[in-house]
């Protein structure tokens, strides 16, 4: 291998050929057509966004040209050259690195030997990880990318990790960088400081594919941009042509209103109160730090933040799932017990009722058929009880065709399985069993993750209605937008922390990135 | 995973082929040793079913391996993985023995159910131990059950050589008193005018093991704790959100486990030897896995595989008597049974999934 | 006790200890590559029938069917000991990684086959039982004397010690002590072990890095069935009862996985737990029972120890084994 002293100098004879062509790609999972007949062209330097709904076949679409997955049809061409990519192997001969949405790092290595795995110099590490070493503080000068590397990596934060995602592309040469949601699990100022390298990188001749479904990052930061829809590739634009509105028509191929019709909010009085909650997890790093609030009868209260601030603790512990290390909850004049001792299901008995963050893991189990699921958590109630500890399955087979009913999830039939139907129908039947329950109080978090947008507006619709009717509402989203579009009040977490406190139509979206960010707009005034 | 298999197939054809396979590979074995595959199969056959003398010891076998696969499937089906039925059922031995030599039993009603509280018990406190280190402390269930198994070997060597020995030279415990003799098939089908073979040490556990199966059935599938059973089993998160603390499910399903383990103790300690020996468990509890494998983990199938074991086990006896191979050639066909149809099982599943995806395309 | 008896006693332990230490190791490649194997014992115990087997074939006069050999039989045994072993390593890789079947299951399968074809096979080509006759000089391992153990013998304390304790063993046990240095150099020293170690904790690192993760594990999984090869062939060819006899590893496997565990799965701290495993046995053979002056402890709570420090050292209370991160898990690509 040598290093290229000046990559990516423009050729000044020959018109420069695309850096990537991807041409009529095709690949199917089974009865799943995650990419139709895709063909896309980036250019050599450009910065180039892909956009899509989750689970349009961006990631699919980025995996087959890193080599992750065979494309069913289709070519490849790297630089005007035909390039058949087999494995990730000859994607990185062919100068091609990759950022995952999940990282590939090892966690108990140090960042120096993430960094050389795979790409060694000979069989032994003395000399590899001598030669890494210079090349890492060589790229973090030039880059901006420094990262301690004999750091263990496991034991550094996500913004770290990335960029040692970022620096094992760039050691291995390449000269288009894909990343996927790279700025997902980042707060708004490691994300600025991501883009900032990214744009460094752009200088320097590099090409980069960045996939998000934040229609914000792209505005900002790409040259071109290309929308996925349901596998399909829709359109390939210049971004200083576009504006958000009408990609995100694109996206979902109608035009979408952000706003949610809703009356105002009739706010009555407290039905849970929030005092000095403190929540260390397992390694005892304190996830919430001293927190307090107050949620009324009537009202949706937002919570806004960068996703891993505290927000999956606070929901967590008020559910029920986990303990809180010191701090009280007073619910109706009544003290919960935060303890291990207590557990969800005495939770629901206070008429807490709870729509968990990730639905696949907790909200429902994959393999159960609906019937199970609808009774999940107040399978003990005595209308789904007999006699000596048996379960009333009629009872839970008629109920939960009722719910599948009343809250349109499609196709009807509680003997499926719940991974049997599709994001929007799965978050349907975990809402059904928690709302239909009446609870004083409902816990949402992320309620329309991997949803279809017609789904997102049932679901919206089912949360104002709860809210009108009196009931106390805690929405936990990382979508700022529907956090605008639903809450009545809006709390910002950062680290564990509330950092603020605002009313949806005193403030914006810039005022709630800063929140977010750690920075509190009105003290810096 | 969704793969659209019908459940017949999934159920009956795949444990059958695979099952196929492994007699195909145990019958290569035996050519290989110069012998008649197709012999040893009849005699095996003739060996485990022959009216009296081959069915009651088949009988005998079956009853140990349908409670130590129920034990296998009941903690399956938390997804933990217990491979110390071997230990548990060593342990409830020692229990049921110290209950036996500890008093003068009037009837062999009230030894058969003390016997069983005694061998589930021991066999509960054996797998206690693992469950709660695995909860409390998140040590593998699996090695930590191994490592049982091995220390109740020692126990046993232990108690067999010194406190437990009878007089004499023999590492084995004194002999129950007679009144505690269970009854056996002879005495019980003689009853109902059956003339069962009268040496045969198939004994009235036979029918505990039955009516334990249908337990593990309506726990399994009908109860409010099988329910969370299965939950927990599935998404140990889901379960967490449902409010059932895993903590007191892995508990309650290892002691079930474990408790069905050492019921098998009452079937060889009490109802066959009448004493404690050495090795009473012979690897039953592991051939529990490849039980509650063959069978799904669920009580019919477990009890249809454990009658399958029961009559390799005794046809092998015949093997041995008639054709000179050595009674090992049966735990070479239970290790290739667990092969291919647990290990080894996608190669018949994946070949079969394929066929099936390629017939419903082609219907489509 | 005085200095001989105790010199007497660390010599076993050290005989003890290698086919422990061989099968610990064994383990270690297989699991830091996160393949789960409690196969161990019945991969050592294949080996052993192998090595008995195949040494005894190789120095029985010709007209008994042997092939007559007056030296290097052992070799044979070795060689076919090894190749006994790799064979069930491999099914266990074919069941793990290429059929992302259980790999608990396959080494329970594994140990159990091997109970059984051992005697099998033993029975019926030998006829004693499931036993192979008793080895010839020319068909084992026999002790080196490293130079000048007879010279420095005089010396106090070290004379003595380099005399009975280091040297006088064979070579299976040297190999033993080398084995853990080469294995500790390959893994933390080399590109090999670099991406060993790797995929045995985050196999989705290794191959978006272009590197198979099949193979590697395929690697991993063949010196497994090489190292238990070895340590099978040291139970029938390196000891003082020289043959195989039918299940004569008695959970040495087990041991040597729990001296894994104890270890932490890394090379040196596996030669301390492997040799302090095999002082215990030394201990528990040499004498019935220890008095302790207040009580006596019996002969198997010396057996029954290195399962209860392992059960001890597992639940935390004494440092906290963590296992390779991906261990037990084959490997899929995310979908």
């Amino acid at each position: 291998m040598t290093v290229t002293e000046n990559p990516g100098q423009p050729n000044a004879a020959a018109p420069t050929p695309p850096a990537i062509e991807l041409i009529g790609i095709s690949k199917a999972f089974g009865p799943v057509q995650a990419n139709k007949d895709i063909t896309m062209t980036v250019a050599k330097g450009a910065i180039h966004g892909i956009v899509g709904e989750n689970g349009a076949g961006k990631s699919t679409l980025m995996s087959i040209l890193y080599g992750f997955y065979k494309a069913d049809s289709g070519r490849v061409k790297i630089n005007g050259v035909e390039t058949e990519i087999t494995d990730s192997h000859a994607a990185i001969a062919a100068g091609i690195g990759m950022v995952h949405q999940h990282f590939m790092l090892v966690d108990t290595f140090t960042v120096l030997e993430n960094v050389i795995l795979g790409a060694e110099d000979g069989p032994m590490l003395k000399p590899s990880l001598a030669k890494a070493r210079k090349e890492l503080q060589r790229l973090a000068n030039e880059y901006e990318l420094d990262v301690d590397p004999d750091a263990i990596v496991g034991e550094i934060s996500v913004g770290f990790q990335q960029r040692v995602e970022i620096l094992k592309a760039l050691y291995r040469q390449a000269e288009i960088l894909i990343l996927d949601e790279p700025t997902g699990v980042l707060t708004p100022a490691e994300a600025d400081h991501l883009f900032r390298i990214l744009k460094n990188l752009k200088e320097q001749g590099k090409t980069i594919v960045l996939i998000t479904h934040k229609l914000r990052e792209i505005m900002d930061v790409t040259d071109t941009v290309s929308v996925m829809r349901r596998g399909e590739m829709t359109a390939t634009i210049e971004t200083a042509t576009t504006s958000p509105s009408k990609l995100a028509e694109a996206m979902v191929g109608r035009s979408v209103i952000m706003e949610v019709e809703k009356a105002p909010a009739t706010v009555g009085e407290t039905v849970m109160e929030i005092k000095n909650l403190v929540v260390k997890d397992g390694q005892g790093v304190e996830r919430l730090k001293n927190i307090s609030f107050s949620l009324k009868r009537g009202e949706v209260l937002g919570i806004a933040g960068v996703a891993g601030n505290g927000q999956t603790e606070l929901l967590e512990v008020l559910g029920g799932i986990r303990p809180a290390t010191s701090g009280e909850v007073i619910m109706k004049g009544d003290s919960i017990d935060l303890t291990i001792k207590a557990n969800a299901q005495k939770r629901r008995h206070r008429g807490i009722g709870h729509v968990p963050e990730d639905r696949h893991a907790r909200g429902l189990v994959m393999s159960f058929k609906t019937w199970e699921n609808t009774a999940l958590g107040y399978h003990n109630e005595p209308e789904f009880s007999k006699k000596f500890g048996m379960a009333n399955q009629k009872a839970m087979l008629a109920d939960a065709q009722g719910k599948m009913e009343r809250f349109d999830i499609r196709p009807p039939n509680p003997q499926l399985v719940a991974s049997s139907f599709s994001g929007g129908n799965q978050q349907k039947i975990v809402l059904a069993r928690e709302i239909e329950r009446n609870p004083e109080v409902l816990l949402i978090g992320q309620p329309t993750r991997g949803v279809d947008i017609g789904a997102i507006e049932f679901i919206h619709q089912q949360i104002v209605k709860l809210r009108d009717a009196g009931k106390a509402i805690l929405l936990i989203s990382v979508e700022l937008d529907e956090i605008q579009a639903l809450s009545d009040r809006i709390l910002v977490m950062f680290d564990g922390i509330i950092q603020g406190e605002r009313l949806p139509e005193n403030t914006d979206k810039n005022e709630l990135g800063l929140l977010m960010a750690g920075v509190d707009p009105e003290a810096e005034a | 995973m969704n793969t659209g298999i019908p459940k017949w197939v999934d159920v009956i054809l795949i444990p059958l082929l695979s099952l196929i396979l492994a007699f195909v590979v145990s019958g290569l074995v035996v050519l290989s040793i110069g012998k008649d595959p197709i012999q040893a199969i009849k005699l095996m056959v003739y060996g485990a079913f022959r009216l009296n003398d081959g069915i009651g010891p088949t009988l005998y076998y079956t009853t140990s391996f349908i409670f130590t696969g129920l034990a296998v499937a009941v903690a399956f089906h938390a997804k933990l993985f217990n491979i110390g039925g071997e230990g548990q059922a060593a342990i409830a031995g020692v229990g049921v023995t110290l209950v036996m030599l500890a008093f003068d039993w009037p009837h062999w009603t009230i030894a058969l159910l003390v016997g069983t509280l005694a061998a589930a018990a021991f066999g509960a406190a054996w797998a206690a131990v693992p469950a709660y280190l695995q909860v409390k402390r998140g040590s593998h269930i699996v090695i930590t059950t191994i490592m049982f198994n091995l220390i109740a070997g020692s126990v046993i060597a232990y108690l067999l050589v010194g406190p437990l020995q009878a007089n004499g030279s023999l590492p084995e415990s004194s002999r129950f008193p007679s009144a505690a003799a269970l009854p056996t098939l002879h005495d019980i089908l003689g009853v109902v005018g059956i003339n069962f073979d009268r040496f045969s040490d198939a004994n009235i556990t036979f029918f505990m093991a039955l009516l334990a199966a249908v337990g593990v059935w309506l726990l399994i599938w009908k109860s409010r704790l099988g329910y969370e059973i299965r939950m927990f089993g599935e998404s140990d998160k889901a379960a967490v959100y449902a409010g059932i603390s895993p903590v007191k499910i892995t508990m309650i399903v290892m002691l079930i486990s474990g408790a069905l383990a050492g019921l098998m103790a009452v079937n060889t300690v009490q109802g066959q030897a009448e004493r404690l020996v050495l090795g009473a468990v012979e690897g039953a509890g592991f051939i529990g896995i490849a039980v509650a494998l063959m069978g799904r983990n669920h009580p019919v199938g477990i009890v249809l595989a454990a009658f399958l074991f029961g009559a390799l086990t005794q046809g092998g006896v015949e093997l041995q008597f008639e054709m000179q191979i050595p009674a090992q050639m049966v735990i070479v066909i239970q290790a290739l049974i667990i092969m291919f149809t647990g290990s080894l099982e996608n190669l018949v599943r994946m070949p079969v999934e394929r066929l099936f995806t390629r017939m419903k395309k082609r219907a489509a | 006790m005085d200095f001989g008896s105790i010199l007497q006693i660390l010599d076993s332990a050290v005989r003890f200890s290698t086919p422990l230490l061989l099968a610990c190791l064994a383990g270690l490649w297989s699991e830091r590559s996160g393949i789960f194997d409690i196969g161990l014992e019945g991969k050592m115990l294949i080996g052993a029938f192998a090595a008995g087997a195949f040494s005894a074939i190789a120095t029985m006069p010709v007209y008994d069917g042997g092939w007559g050999w007056q030296t290097g039989g052992m070799w044979v045994g070795m060689v076919a000991a090894i190749i006994a072993s790799i064979l069930l390593a491999l099914i266990h890789g074919v069941a793990s990684i290429t059929l992302r079947g259980n790999q608990l299951i396959s080494g329970v399968a594994i140990n159990f086959f091997a109970a059984g074809i051992t005697v099998l096979l033993g029975a019926s080509w030998f006829r004693q039982g499931g036993d192979t006759p008793q080895l010839p000089a020319g068909g084992r391992f026999r002790p080196i004397e490293l130079p000048l153990s007879e010279t420095l013998s005089d010396v106090p304390v070290f004379g003595p010690i380099y005399q009975n304790l280091i040297s006088g063993h064979n070579l299976i046990i040297y190999f033993g002590f080398f084995a853990v240095l080469a294995t500790y150099w390959v893994l933390f020293r080399t590109r090999y072990g670099l991406r060993l170690r790797a995929v045995g904790e985050n196999p989705g690192a290794v191959d978006t890095a272009g590197i198979s993760v099949v193979k590697l594990r395929y690697s991993a999984i063949i010196i497994t069935g090489i190292l238990c090869g070895i340590a099978g062939a040291y139970l029938s060819l390196g000891t003082s009862a020289p043959g195989f006899g039918r299940d004569m590893t008695a959970g040495r496997g087990f041991i040597a996985l729990a001296a894994l565990i104890f270890a932490k799965w890394r090379p040196v701290p596996a030669m301390w737990a492997c040799l302090l495993f095999g002082l215990l046995e030394a201990i528990s053979t040499k004498y019935q029972s220890i008095d302790l002056g207040f009580m006596v402890l019996p002969g198997q709570f010396m057996q029954a120890l290195p399962y209860v420090m392992t059960v001890v050292i597992l639940a935390g209370f004494v440092g906290k084994a963590i296992p390779p991160k991906a261990g037990g898990e084959p490997y899929v690509k995310e979908r």
